[in-house]
C-alpha cells in the first residue's frame, strides 16, 4: 500500500514538473542571468556605473520616460556632490506657482524637486509616441519578472524580425518583449553618449549602466538594507545559539 | 495578605485586588504541559508572536499611508523611500503576512497529524478554523491597500465571486464596492476593515487559548496526561523552547526581509493600479493559490461539476467549493471518528495525511498556472481528491484502519527508552526537530 501511494505521488509530481517546463517555452526568450555589482548578500551599486547610468537616462531615456518617484536630491546618494546635483537640477525647468499675481511660472529645478517628466500628461505622452505610452521607469526593475536581467536583455535584445513575422506600423522586433513587438525603437546606439570617465559607450555598456541606475532608482535602500541585514542575522545567530544553550540547560534535569 | 504567595509586597497588594499575577502564575508557570511536545508544537506561540509583529508594524504603516486611489500607491513608495526605516517596516509587514500563513499552515497540519482536533478539543479546533478564515480576510483586504495592478485586479476578481450568489449576488457586490466598480470607496472600506480585523483576530486568539488551557495541549503520542509525572510546568520549559524556536524563525524571516524582500510578491504589484489594463495573468498571493485552484477547477465541462450542473452555475459551484474546502475543516472532528489521535499509531492515516499535503501542494502549483490544459485537469483531479480525503477516506479509516497499540502513559515510552532526549530518540520524520 505504502509503496503504491509513494509511486503515485512520484508519478504525479514528475508530471507536474515536466509539464511546467513545457509551458515555460513560448516564443519569448527567458532573459539570461547577468552579474550585477548589486546582486548577492554583500552587493553594492558600482558608483561609476550608477553615474554613467544616470547620464544615459538623462541624455537618452528621459526624452520619453519619467522617473517620477526620484528627486534631484536623491542623486547625492550615488556619489554626486551637492554642487553637481544643483547644476543638474538647474538645467531643468519646472512649472511652479501660482505667484502673487495668480500666474504659473517656470523656474529652474531645485534639489527638492522630483525629476521633471518629459510629458505633461498621459495623452501628450501617447500623442508623442505613436499612440504608445512610455511607462515610468522608477520601479521598472521591481515591476518586471526577471528584474535587472530582463531590463538589460530588453535593451540589447533588438533583432531583425524573423521571416514571416509581420510587425505593425512603427513597431520593432525584440527577442525578450512579450509578444516580441515593442513600440519603443532601439533606444541605444553605439557611442550614443560620451562618458565623462572615458568608458567606451557600447550598447552593452550603456545598457548595463542604465540598468544599474534604474535598479538603484527602484531600490535606493538596497545597500543600507543588506548592511543592516548582515548585522541583524549575525546578532540573531548568536542570540539563537545562546537560547539553544539555555534551553539545553533548563531541560537537562528532565533527560 | 501575609499569606499571599507573592513575596514582593507591591505585587501581593495588587494581586489581592486584581489577580493578574495569580492569573499569570496559573496560566504560564503552573500550567501543566505534556513533557513530550516536539518542535512542531512551537508554531502556535510563533503564530501569536507574528500577529503582534503584524499589528505593531501595521499601526506604524497606517500613520504614513493614504487610503485614496490617487495617493495610495505613491504613499507606499514614500514609506519605502522617505520615511525613516519605512522600507524595513513595510518589508516586515509584507513578508510577515507570508510568514504568518506558513506558520499557521504548519500549525494546522500539525493538528491534523497528531489528531489535536479530537474530543475534548473540538471547539479549540473550530476556533482555529475561524482564526484562519479571519486571517484570510485580513490578508486579502491588506493586499488591496498598496493599490498596485494585482491589488486592484485581485480585489476585482474576488469581490466579483459574490455575484455568483443567486438573486442577491449583484447587490452584495455593489455593497462591497460601495459603487459599481472597485474604486475609492472600496479602498477606503478595505483599509478600515483591514485595521479592524486584526483586533477581532486577537479576541478569537484569546478564546483559542482559553479553550486550549481547559484541557491542555495534545501531544505527539496523542494520549491524555495521566499523572503529574507526564507533565512539566509551561514556564520555564516551554517558554525557553519557544524562545529558541522564535530565534530560528527570525533568522529565516529576516533573511527574506533583508535579502529577498520581494520573493513572495508579484512584480505586477509595483505597477500602479489601472482599471483600463488587465494584467495578462491575475494570480492571488501564494497562500491563496490552492483555494484559487479549487475555485477555477469548476469549469462548465468539468467532471466534478456534472453531478451538480442541474442545480447551479459552474461559477457558483466553484465559489461554494472554495468555501467548502475550509468549511469541511469545521466538521473534521466528527468526520474522523477513530478513537486514536496521533498518526504515529495510525499507519494508514499517516500515509493519507502525506498524500493530502502533496495534494495541497499540487493545488497550489495549479493555482499559479494560467487556466487551460493540462493544469485545469490536474486541478480538477486534485480538488476531487481534496474532498475525497475529508468526506470519504477519513470517515472510512475510522472503520477499517487497524491502529497500533497505544502506550499506557506518556512517561512509559520515555522510561523504557532509557533516557536520551525523550522524543528525538525514536523520532520519525515528522517528529524531527
Amino acid at each position: 500500500m505504502r509503496k503504491y501511494l509513494i509511486s503515485v505521488a512520484v508519478v504525479v509530481s514528475v508530471a507536474v514538473v515536466t509539464s511546467s517546463t513545457v509551458m515555460a517555452a513560448g516564443d519569448v526568450v527567458k532573459p539570461p542571468k547577468q552579474e550585477w555589482s548589486f546582486s548577492g548578500l554583500f552587493g553594492t551599486f558600482d558608483r561609476g556605473s550608477l553615474q554613467r547610468g544616470f547620464q544615459v537616462y538623462d541624455e537618452v531615456c528621459s526624452a520619453c520616460h519619467s522617473v517620477r518617484l526620484l528627486a534631484y536630491r536623491n542623486l547625492m546618494d550615488i556619489g554626486f556632490t551637492e554642487e553637481q546635483v544643483k547644476k543638474i537640477a538647474a538645467a531643468k525647468e519646472v512649472t511652479d506657482g501660482p505667484n502673487d499675481e495668480g500666474e504659473m511660472f517656470q523656474r529652474p529645478a531645485r534639489l527638492s524637486d522630483r525629476f521633471v517628466k518629459p510629458f505633461p500628461n498621459k495623452q501628450a505622452a501617447r500623442a508623442g509616441n505613436n499612440g504608445a505610452f512610455p511607462p515610468d521607469l522608477t520601479l521598472m526593475t521591481k515591476a518586471r519578472v526577471g528584474g535587472a536581467h530582463y531590463l538589460h536583455a530588453l535593451l540589447t535584445g533588438y533583432k531583425e524580425a524573423p521571416k514571416g513575422k509581420k510587425l505593425a506600423e512603427g513597431m520593432s522586433y525584440n527577442l525578450y518583449f512579450a509578444g516580441n513587438q515593442i513600440a519603443m525603437p532601439p533606444p541605444l546606439s553605439e557611442g550614443g553618449v560620451e562618458y565623462a570617465d572615458k568608458t567606451k559607450a557600447t550598447v552593452d555598456q550603456m545598457s548595463r549602466d542604465v540598468t544599474t541606475f534604474l535598479a538603484w532608482a527602484a531600490e535606493p535602500e538596497l545597500e543600507w538594507r543588506k548592511r543592516l541585514g548582515v548585522k541583524v542575522i549575525l546578532f540573531l545567530l548568536i542570540l539563537t545559539g545562546m537560547l539553544y544553550g539555555v534551553k539545553r540547560k533548563v531541560w537537562a534535569d528532565l533527560h | 495578605m501575609s499569606d499571599s504567595k507573592f513575596k514582593n509586597p507591591i505585587v501581593a497588594w495588587i494581586d489581592y485586588r486584581l489577580p493578574v499575577f495569580s492569573f499569570m502564575e496559573h496560566e504560564l508557570h503552573e500550567y501543566p504541559t505534556p513533557k513530550n511536545l516536539n518542535y512542531w508544537w512551537n508554531f502556535g506561540s510563533l503564530a501569536g508572536i507574528i500577529l503582534v509583529i503584524m499589528i505593531v508594524t501595521g499601526i506604524v504603516l497606517a500613520m504614513h499611508y493614504t487610503a485614496h486611489t490617487a495617493f495610495a500607491f505613491d504613499s507606499v513608495e514614500r514609506i519605502m523611500r522617505d520615511v525613516n526605516y519605512g522600507w524595513l517596516i513595510r518589508y516586515i509587514h509584507m513578508n510577515g503576512a507570508s510568514a504568518f500563513f506558513i506558520v499557521v499552515y504548519i500549525h494546522i497540519f500539525r493538528g491534523m497529524y497528531f489528531g489535536s482536533y479530537k474530543s475534548p478539543r473540538e471547539i479549540l479546533w473550530i476556533l482555529g478554523v475561524v482564526i484562519l478564515l479571519t486571517m484570510m480576510a485580513t490578508a486579502f483586504l491588506g493586499y488591496v491597500l498598496p493599490w498596485g495592478q494585482m491589488s486592484f485586479w485581485g480585489a476585482t476578481v474576488i469581490t466579483n465571486l459574490f455575484s455568483a450568489i443567486p438573486i442577491v449576488g449583484d447587490s452584495i457586490v455593489t455593497l462591497l464596492w460601495g459603487g459599481f466598480s472597485v474604486d475609492n470607496p472600496t479602498l477606503n472600506r478595505f483599509f478600515s476593515l483591514h485595521y479592524l480585523m486584526p483586533f477581532v483576530l486577537v479576541g478569537i486568539v484569546v478564546l483559542h487559548i482559553v479553550a486550549l488551557h481547559q484541557h491542555g495541549s495534545n501531544n505527539p503520542i496523542g494520549i491524555d496526561t495521566k499523572s503529574p509525572q507526564d507533565t512539566i510546568p509551561f514556564h520555564p520549559y516551554y517558554t525557553v523552547k519557544d524562545m529558541f524556536g522564535l530565534g530560528v524563525f527570525l533568522i529565516l524571516f529576516f533573511g527574506f526581509v533583508f535579502f529577498a524582500p520581494n520573493f513572495f510578491g508579484e512584480p505586477d504589484n509595483y505597477i500602479e493600479a489601472n482599471p483600463l489594463v488587465t494584467p495578462p495573468h491575475i494570480v492571488p498571493e501564494w497562500y491563496f493559490l490552492p483555494f484559487y485552484a479549487i475555485l477555477r477547477s469548476f469549469t462548465a465541462d468539468a467532471v466534478i461539476y456534472l453531478p451538480i450542473s442541474w442545480l447551479m452555475s459552474a461559477k457558483l459551484a466553484g465559489v461554494l467549493a472554495m468555501f467548502a474546502s475550509i468549511m469541511v475543516l469545521f466538521i473534521l472532528p466528527w468526520l474522523d471518528h477513530s478513537p486514536v489521535r496521533s498518526a504515529r499509531f495510525r499507519p494508514l492515516y499517516k500515509q493519507f495525511f502525506w498524500l493530502l499535503i502533496i495534494d495541497c501542494i499540487i493545488l497550489g502549483i495549479c493555482g499559479a498556472k494560467p487556466a487551460g490544459a493540462p493544469w485545469t485537469y490536474i486541478a480538477q483531479a486534485a480538488t476531487a481528491y481534496y474532498f475525497l480525503h475529508f468526506i470519504v477516506i477519513i470517515p472510512l479509516l475510522g472503520f477499517f484502519e487497524k491502529t497500533k497499540p497505544l502506550p499506557t502513559s506518556i512517561s512509559e515510552p520515555v522510561l523504557k527508552g532509557g533516557g536520551g532526549s525523550s522524543s528525538a530518540a525514536n523520532a520519525k520524520p515528522m517528529e524531527e526537530a
